[in-house]
Parts: C-alpha cells; structure tokens; sequence
C-alpha cells in the first residue's frame, strides 16, 4: 500500500490539480498527520522523559514517606500531606521563607541596579571598553563553588582580605563578622551572589541597549533631552520588555540557587541563610529523608512556576508588540 | 555449575546495559575476570570494592586489597567515591541492585543502611569481632547483629603548640577550668587559645561529643543541665574570644589549618592530622587526650573510622569470598598496616596496645579509643535526627542567639 502511494506523494501537486478523488486525500491527510507526529515523537520522548518524568515523580515522592530503605525495599509509603505539614509547621519554616524572600528580592535588586548601570556606561565607547565589557563576564564563567571559596577567605572574620583592608583604611574599629554572624551572613551571601549576577544582567540589557535606534538619541538632542531624560524618555521605555524578561528570570534562577549557599555558609549559622532550595537539599541529600526534600522542592516548584507563568506572558506581549 | 550459568547471564545483562546506557554512565566495570588459563584452579572471582578515600590514604588502601585478593586467590576492581558522593551512590546501587562485594561505610552510616536490608551479616562468614574496642563494634552492628567491621579506628584529641605552651610556662590542660585559663592566656593579636569546629553538619555534633559525653550528656534527650554545661564551656570559649567567632563555619580541616598556621594554640582534632602537621617546618606540637570536667576522669569521645561491610548481591559464591576478603583486611597485619598508613589505631585492643609501643604519638588514642563511644550505638538510624539537633543547638549557642539551655530545648523540640 504504501509503495502505491509513493508516486502520488512525489507528484502530490500534480495528483491534486487533477482531480484526487476523495478517499485518497483523506488518507494523505491523514498520513501527513502521521508524519507530522513522527516528527515530533523524539522531542516529546525527550520532554516526557527528561522533564515529565522527573517533575511527576518529585510530586509523588513529596507525598510518600521516601526513605533510604526505599532503595532496598522499593516501598514508599504514601502519606498525603504529611510532608508538607511537618516542614510548614517546623520552626525553621518561617525563616526559611523570610531567607528565600529576601535573598531573592535582595540579589534581584543589587544585579539589576548595578547591572543597569555598568550597561549605561558601556553604552559610551572608549579606548579598551570591548576588553572591559568581555572581563565583566568573568564571575560568569568562574565554577560557583570555587567562587564562593574564594569569598569565604575574603569574607574571613579574622584573617580576610576585606576585614583586614577595612580595618587599615580605618574604616571599621572591630572586624566585622560577614559571615559568622547571623544577622549579618545573609547580607553577605546576598553580596557575593550579586556579584555572579551582575554579568548576566549587563549582557541582556546592553544588548537590549543596542537595539535602540541611535537616531532617537540624536532626535532627542535636538530637542534637548540628554543624560538622565534621554534615560528617562528613551532607554527606559525602549528597554522596558527586556528589563521585565531579565528581572522575571532573575527571579527563576535566584530562588533555586543552592551551591553558593552552601559554599558560603552551608546554610548557617544558625539557620540564618537557609532558603528553601538549601533546605530541599539538606532534606534530601543530608538526612536522606527524600519524601520530606521533595515537598520543600515542590513548594519552590510552584513559586518558581509562578515566575514562569508570568515570564511567559510577559514575553508574548512583549512579541505582540 | 549454577554460579557459572547465572553469571554468563549476568555478563549479557551487563552488556546491554553498558550498550544503551554507554553516554550515561562512566562506564560498566568489566565482571570477566575469570581465569580460563589455569584449568587445575578453582574458579577465581572478581570482587569490586568500593570506599571513599583519596590520595595518598586511597594509595595505601589499594594495595592491601590488591594484597588481600591475591592471598585468597582473587582479584579486585577498587572504585573510590570521593567523600560525601559514597551514600547518594551507594543508595543508588541498593536500588538498582549494583551493589560492590566489599563495602566500605564510615561508621555512623552502617545503621543506615543495615536498616534497609541490603548488607548481610559477618557472622555468616565467621566474623565475630572478638577482642576489639567494644565502641566499634557497636557502631557496626544494628539491631544487635555485627555488620561491618573496622580494621582501625580514630578519634578526638587535643593538639598543643609545644612553643607557645613553653613561653607561657604551661602544661597542657587536662580540666575545662584550665582549659579555659589557658586559652585566655595563650590568646592575643592575631593567635586565638583554642579552635575547634562547630559547623552546622554532622562534623560539628562529632566536635561536640567528647565535651557532652564527658559531662554525662546522653543524645537520647539534649535538654539536660549535663549537655547543658558541655555547651557552656564552647559558648564561654567563644564569647570571651580565646576562640574565634568563625568556629561556627570552620570544619575540622579549617581547625587544623589555623593551628598549623600558629594561630591558634590549641584545637580539638584527630590523629589523621598527625601526617599533615609533621610536614609543617617549624611547628612544634603534642597531643594528649581532651581535658574532663574534673581532674582524673576519663573522657569520652566519639569513635571514628571506616567499617568494611558485605552487601546482599545475591551472588553466594561472591559473597562469601567478599567475607573472607573483610577478614583479611581487618587482619592483625593489617590493622596496624593502615592504622601506620594514615595514623589511626587498630581497632582490636591487643593489636592497639603493641602498637602504642612502637607509635608514641598515636599513643594517646590508643588510651581515647577503649573508652569511646559510637555515635550510633544508642540510637541507631535515628542517630541523624539527634545529630542535626545538636549542631542546630550549638550554633544558636555559639553565636549568642540563645543561651545554651534555651538552644538545647528549643533544638530538642524541633
């Protein structure tokens, strides 16, 4: 049947002008539907298995009692919300909400501002500014955890570079604990984590930056608009959808930054840097409660699913226009 | 006959696997092995085992099993799964039913998974354990039955800088007063009394121990005036500085690059820094057991060190050949063999005391280790729970959140 058919598909555009009865187009239809799914098949394998799989089971392991016997036995109980309650009702809940909101609203708004304000100035050329520019990407292709390593010897209470340049320049009395202390590791984690965002930020809002017609500029000059309303009338606006998809998937990456975290402070002391992503991991991968670890994952899922959802939208109005 | 058929299976099983999953996985580790040369010879196997060390310990290890198999006329393929990445891995080849022949699991993590069935017991090999530390072969038994054993073992102890204690006219401490004097005295610009490490993760309640076990603290109930106290004299040490505030994010490594550095007189460590401190030019130092409470106590730290265990692979032939390899390398000879190789004691107490002889500066932990205990002897797998609490307790303490009493029942009721 299907050698039969082959000549015709060949020759499809001939076969339809002369006249195709209609069973015959019905089966084309249908095979060219046919194909149309063998041409998707490997993508939607991939999804199912690469994406699907995982998020389906992570659902289904936060209402089971997931433990390393699991392994063995291949039984986890189920328990419903049991997981979720026993984390919502735990002490370190709160704090672990209030960490993860402020890391996050704190990184987004220290990248960006900074991020901003780099891609400003880049915006002018000068001598060796390319060069500049490329450097800027170094915490971007740094290993986080080697980063962090290397922040932790600065942020060093006793011996650290920074303590020990504050102390000669006379600027502090007493070293300052910027990561021992609980009220003051979270700032600090915050610090070092906006210095690793800062590249992608300027990379995305320079280039948006160079979409803008220079004429709009020169227009505005005429009219006398420089500097801040040139900012203020021209970048801004014209910027505006790219600044909406950089803060929206800043937001993404932020909530489920785990390695700096933990390379930094390991969650500590005391508690006072544990987000939910440090806590799903401590969870599961620490106590090997795994069930308990992906209902703090699945919390995050939704948050983090949230910020998607809206990312999304944002980026078809922002294709609309 | 049976091994023979159900292991050509195997090689086809672990063939196809090796094909379709040839991107995924670093590779399937041959199971030939067999000697099709020599016709008189039994059958010889191929055991895999697989610990967690790295170089140079991992160097010293390898050639005891190598040493071991050729012995019991076998061979070996050894993997070693870098620290903290074993159990995720091992938990991974539980479910898939990869598991190696000979297992090695640090001590608290046999409890764990003793619970989940997937190791046998040494007695069906002959294993009894007779003659060792009593502390490590509780740690290497769950409910009751022996499942892994430790050939040597470690524990804590306190490492003095011989010069500072000399210019102050000191003689190492051996009370928490005077361990709290001294650290005051030896404290100044840049050089701190004492250090330990009080991270928030297991590396910190195992830092805890000796202070609470010493003082009658028991991890079944934290809130107890005992632990209380044991908390206090850290808490203490900290806030009038002749310990740093960043003992609550230094492990044990960091503890021991600060003492070497000379900038802290005194620390709580183990005996794997010996190695590591006699390769510092300049630095004169000792070490003796950990002050007590009062004067003539004995102190009570905890017991490390690796257990070699035999999982349920379901291979008989294999698995009692894994057994006799276990034997082997918790063999007299080689107790002292590794205890030489990366300065710890050999865990059974004849073995340990010919040892002190010969090592005089191992020797102080011959005497720690006989009164130490396991972490898990008491509680089992729910030894984690207790433990998080505790180091969730100690840096409330430590950084001066709460006092130790209310962070001690504030981390009980968690």
């Amino acid at each position: 049947m299907k050698t039969r058919d082959r000549p015709s598909t060949l020759t499809g555009g001939q076969a339809t002008a002369s006249g195709t009865p209609r069973r015959t187009r019905g089966r084309r239809l249908r095979q060219d539907r046919a194909v149309t799914w063998l041409f998707l098949l490997p993508a939607l394998i991939y999804i199912a298995l690469f994406f699907g799989y995982p998020i389906v089971k992570n659902v289904m392991m936060g209402s089971e009692n997931y433990t390393t016997a699991t392994f063995y036995t291949g039984s986890a109980p189920w328990v419903g919300w049991a997981n979720y309650s026993s984390f919502l009702s735990s002490s370190l809940a709160g704090t672990t909400f209030l960490n993860t909101a402020v890391f996050t609203v704190g990184s987004i708004a220290g990248q960006f501002t900074i991020g901003l304000a780099i891609a400003l100035f880049f915006r002018r050329r000068f001598p060796l500014s390319g060069l500049l520019r490329s450097l800027l990407l170094l915490p971007w292709l740094l290993p986080l955890i080697a980063g962090a390593a290397v922040w932790r010897w600065i942020l060093d209470q006793d011996s650290g570079v920074l303590n020990s340049t504050l102390l000669h320049l006379h600027l502090v009395h007493t070293s300052v604990p910027w990561l021992s202390s609980p009220g003051m590791a979270l700032y600090s984690v915050i610090i070092v984590n906006v210095w690793i965002g800062i590249p992608f930020n300027v990379t995305l809002l320079y280039s948006g930056m160079q979409g803008i017609p220079e004429e709009h500029y020169e227009a505005a000059a005429i009219d006398g608009a420089a500097g801040w309303k040139a900012f203020r009338y021209i970048t801004w606006p014209a910027l505006r959808p790219v600044v909406t998809v950089v803060l929206v998937l800043g937001v993404i990456y932020t909530l489920k930054v785990v390695d700096i975290i933990l390379g930094l402070t390991g969650g500590g002391p005391a508690n006072a840097t544990q987000t939910l992503a440090t806590t799903a991991y401590q969870d599961s991968f620490v106590q090997f409660a795994f069930g308990q670890g992906a209902a703090v994952n699945n919390i995050l899922l939704v948050v983090s699913l949230l910020f998607a959802g809206l990312y999304l939208r944002v980026n078809r109005r922002a294709s609309d226009e | 006959m049976n091994r023979q058929g159900s292991r050509s299976t195997r090689v086809l099983v672990a063939a196809t696997t090796c094909a379709a999953l040839a991107l995924a996985l670093a590779g399937c580790s041959s199971s030939g092995g067999s000697s099709s040369s020599g016709t008189s010879a039994a059958t010889r196997l191929n055991l895999t085992v697989e610990d967690y060390y790295s170089q140079p310990a991992a160097a010293a290890y390898d050639n005891i099993y190598n040493a071991c198999a050729k012995q019991l006329g076998d061979t070996v393929t050894i993997s070693h799964i870098a620290g903290a990445a074993l159990i995720p891995k091992v938990l991974q080849q539980v479910s898939s039913k990869t598991m190696p022949d000979v297992l090695m699991l640090d001590n608290p993590d046999v409890d764990q998974i003793a619970a989940t069935g997937a190791l046998s017991p040494l007695s069906n090999y002959g294993i009894t354990g007779d003659g060792y530390i009593p502390g490590i072969i509780a740690a290497g038994s769950y409910k009751g039955t022996l499942y892994g054993l430790a050939p040597a073992v470690n524990s804590l102890g306190l490492f003095y800088n011989v010069t500072m204690f000399k210019a102050a006219n000191l003689k190492p401490p051996t009370t928490w007063a005077q361990l709290q004097v001294d650290a005051k005295t030896l404290t100044k610009p840049g050089q701190y009394g004492f250090a330990f490490s009080g991270v928030n993760t297991y590396e910190g309640t195992w830092q805890f121990m000796p202070w609470m076990w010493t003082n009658g603290g028991n991890e079944k109930s934290i809130d107890t005036p005992q632990t209380a106290q044991a908390l206090q004299l850290l808490t203490s040490l900290v806030q009038d500085g002749s310990a740093s505030k960043s003992v609550v994010l230094w492990t044990q490594a960091d503890v021991e690059s600060q003492f070497a550095a000379g900038k802290a007189a005194m620390m709580e460590n183990g005996p794997w820094n010996i190695a590591l401190l006699q390769g510092v030019s300049g630095l004169d130092w000792a070490s003796v057991p950990l002050p007590t409470p009062q004067a003539g106590q004995k102190p009570v730290a905890p017991l490390g060190g690796e257990t070699y265990t035999v999982p349920q692979t379901g291979n008989s032939a294999k698995m009692a050949a894994a057994g006799k390899m276990v034997a082997c390398i918790n063999s007299d000879a080689n107790q002292v063999a590794i205890s030489k190789a990366v300065a710890y004691v050999p865990a059974k107490i004849s073995v340990g005391e010919q040892f002190a002889k010969t090592n005089p500066l191992l020797a102080p932990y011959v005497t720690v280790v006989q009164t130490a205990r396991s972490r898990t002897g008491e509680l089992g797998n729910n030894w984690d729970t207790a433990a998080t609490a505790i180091y969730t307790a100690e840096q409330l303490a430590l950084t001066g959140k709460d006092s130790p009493a209310a962070a001690l029942k504030q981390a009980q009721g968690q």
